[in-house]
């Protein structure tokens, strides 16, 4: 019995059979690792889908005028867009995904602290799509307000707002969830001599993310349900008709999605973290520094959603509140910025592929922090609200920042998930058709907006169709990076050769275990004495 | 042993996991109580004479209700503790029922007004101005996504029931129960500041 259990142990958790068989194995499996690849696999798809209706944007931008959907469909697109990559590739993205599968291993654990409910997030996550799905074709068209769902148009237009509103209502519930699960597992399940400032960053900024999703999340809910009785009810919070104030739902709608940017960026972060200090081979710098300043963007970034209203009609003290205490977000930022550079200082950098990803991801989020600088200051907000600056804009910070983070992690875990090396020469050409799409992409959208062109049209003036060319080109170059890196990794799953349990020299616990990790992670509880980054 | 047969059982990680579900539901109120005062503070008038249209003595005999299944269920918790089986399900038992009295109430209250053409998107509410209809609108709104919590907070106990019958909730093993019960205090609590937010505040 001891031999048959011991064996068992050594198996990784790919080759685990449990009580059920195929597909079941995993969709019923209650196994962090598993419902790790799980929200992987959906993410994706969905974030494929809506590349590819991005991409389709794009096309119809290339030349003023209609050159293949008309307006009503591409409002439709748009805000399928939106919804897709916000709601269920953007803000589950890291935490569901990286999240689940590494963070019990990281702090020394067998699994999530809930285990069942775990999975039932991720139930809770494929109902909410099929919602959005359901939206799309059914009813009397699909929705068309933008991903906002701002009132009153929201419940005005014909387009079929309740299972999309409902939708992403049911996403927020797993997004809950799933933070629940994670700050009760942090605080629950450390290994032995884990203290708190034991614990490496990664795990860290998913703490301060799981309280953003916590505290913030709810306040979504309680505005998407107020929606529904809107348009179900004819209510009138925000009908201004029947004395309702659509502004207010402005600023309920922007108290969740404000802090939603940092469910979104912060533990892009943490992965960033991990990845500078294992290739550049030192301890983080400052690393008591980083976990402050992840806590305090988290902590600020609730204050600060008054932002997205400033043309929106408030009282100038609130403006100048908003104003400042956006500028107050850039601190803790730079911190971490220029505390990615002094790890990097006298390294021994081992440009892997990894490493060119966080490098990517300091420069776009750079360029989007920046950028985000000039839209938090009152004159400029004015000239540049809702034009292309604001899509450039949030496009490095949300896409740049969680994309490039999120391909960086998948570059850099996939040894330890797959139990296989990727093929690093096509995974850097990936990388590069990635960033020069990306660049060229969103780089001539600051210009079109300071240029005036706003968003959400389907058509423009003649005097953007340049620029335009020039975006819409690098929307098929990014599409392409994308697509070389997905199919190399895939490639790789079969092809690769097989990963050592530590590739790259890490020193955090992921890299003591078996690549792939045995289905209870570890076969002796490990107990901690040094710190995260222990390089000499 | 296995993965799926490794039973981890941690009561602190359970109450904790259930105090931060009741933060979020606290905050899903929160964003309703903004929403009131708003309108509260711009439609005053309003608002004091609508109130004064609820009926003060059914709202009381309705909190104290709801305490009173709170004293009950927190009793039954104690009564668990001393493994007093039938005494828990009896006093789980007196929870349900005046979960449902509550709810009965509740629909007569609401019959009354819906007779009186006074609902959400009623023409003639909306004939008596901003104030009576973001009154009314919150009111059926808030107390109705209230009773919701309270049907939730009902099955939850009939849980419970069960599980008590069938000894899976005992003396050595009792934190679903008081997850049950912190559920019921909030569900509770909320219905302590709707009671005076429309009944009282004139």
């Amino acid at each position: 019995m001891n031999t048959e259990e011991n064996k068992k142990a050594e198996f990784s958790y790919l080759d685990y059979k449990g009580r059920h068989k195929g597909i079941f194995a995993w969709i019923l499996s209650t196994d962090h690792k598993r419902i790790g690849l799980l929200y992987l696999f959906s993410i994706l798809s969905l974030f494929a889908i809506g590349a590819t209706i991005g991409l389709l944007m794009k096309f119809e931008l290339i030349a003023p005028g209609q050159t293949i959907v008309n307006a009503k469909t591409y409002n439709a697109f748009f805000t399928l867009h939106g919804i897709i990559m916000i709601f269920t590739v953007v803000i589950p993205g890291l935490p569901a995904v990286f999240g689940n599968f590494l963070l019990p291993i990281m702090i020394g654990a067998k699994d999530v602290a809930f285990p069942k409910l775990n999975l039932l997030s991720w139930y809770f996550y494929v109902t909410g799509v099929a919602l959005v799905v359901i939206s799309q074709f059914t009813g009397e068209g699909a929705p068309d307000t933008g991903w906002t769902f701002y009132a009153p148009y929201s419940f005005r237009t014909a387009g079929n707002m309740l299972p999309a509103v409902f939708g992403a209502f049911v996403l927020g519930f797993s997004s809950i969830l799933t933070g629940l699960n994670f700050l009760v597992t942090i605080h629950r399940m450390r290994a032995p001599g884990m203290t708190w400032l034991k614990m490496p960053l990664f795990p860290w900024t998913l703490y301060a993310t799981g309280w953003v999703q916590l505290l913030a999340t709810p306040i979504i809910g309680i505005t998407l349900l107020m929606i529904a009785g809107e348009r179900l009810l004819n209510i009138g919070f925000f009908d201004p008709t029947l004395g309702g104030d659509p502004i207010l739902y402005q600023h309920l709608f922007w108290t969740y999605s404000h802090p939603a940017v940092y469910i979104m960026i912060l533990p892009a972060m943490g992965a960033i973290s991990e990845i500078i200090s294992t290739f550049a081979h030192k301890p983080v710098f400052g690393y008591k520094f980083m976990i402050g300043s992840a806590l305090a963007i988290a902590f600020v970034g609730y204050f600060i959603w008054g932002h997205h209203m400033f043309t929106s009609g408030m009282s100038g003290s609130a403006l100048y509140a908003f104003s400042l205490l956006t500028f107050l977000v850039a601190i803790p930022s730079a911190i971490k910025v220029f505390n990615w550079i002094a790890t990097m200082h006298k390294g021994s950098i081992d440009t892997q592929t990894p490493f060119y990803w966080a490098m990517g991801f300091i420069f776009v989020f750079m360029v989007g922090g920046f950028s985000g600088l000039v839209l938090g200051s009152l004159a400029a907000n004015v000239h540049l609200h809702n034009t292309h600056f604001v899509l450039a804009h949030f496009h490095f910070i949300v896409f740049g920042g969680t994309g490039f983070a999120f391909f960086g992690a998948m570059h850099y875990w996939f040894p330890k998930i797959t139990g296989r090396m990727y093929d690093t020469k096509w995974a850097n050409i990936g990388l590069l058709f990635f960033f020069i799409g990306f660049i060229s992409l969103y780089g001539p959208m600051f210009y079109l907006g300071i240029e005036g062109m706003p968003r959400r049209y389907f058509d423009y003036d003649e005097m953007f169709h340049a620029e335009n060319i020039i975006s819409s080109m690098g929307a098929y170059v990014l599409y392409m990076g994308a697509m070389i890196i997905v199919i190399n990794l895939f490639s790789s799953l079969k092809n690769g050769a097989r990963a050592t349990a530590n590739p790259w020299g890490g020193k955090t616990l992921e890299w003591t275990i078996p690549s792939p990790p045995p289905t209870e992670n570890f076969e002796e509880q490990p107990i901690i004495t040094k710190g995260p980054y222990d390089y000499r | 042993m296995n993965a799926t047969a490794d039973i981890h059982r941690d009561d602190m990680a359970s109450k904790f996991g259930m105090w931060l579900f009741l933060f979020t539901e606290m905050l899903l109120f929160g964003g309703l109580f903004i929403v009131y005062s708003v309108y509260r503070f711009r439609n005053a008038e309003a608002f004091h004479l609508a109130s004064e249209e609820l009926s003060v003595a059914v709202g009381t005999i309705n909190t104290l209700i709801l305490l009173v299944s709170s004293a009950t269920i927190a009793m039954s918790i104690t009564a668990v503790q001393k493994s007093d089986k039938r005494l828990s399900l009896i006093l789980l038992g007196i929870t349900v029922l005046l979960g449902i009295i509550f709810l009965v109430n509740k629909y007569f209250e609401w019959g009354e007004h819906i007779t009186e053409h006074i609902y959400p998107g009623s023409s003639i509410l909306s004939l008596r101005g901003h104030g009576d209809v973001l009154f009314y609108g919150l009111y059926f709104f808030m107390t109705g996504l209230h009773a919701l919590h309270i049907i939730v907070g009902l099955i939850f106990i009939g849980f419970t029931v069960v599980a008590v019958s069938r000894n899976r909730i005992n003396s050595g093993n009792y934190v679903v129960l008081e997850n049950c019960g912190l559920y019921w205090h909030l569900v509770d609590m909320i219905w302590i500041f709707l009671f005076p937010l429309f009944y009282l505040i004139t």
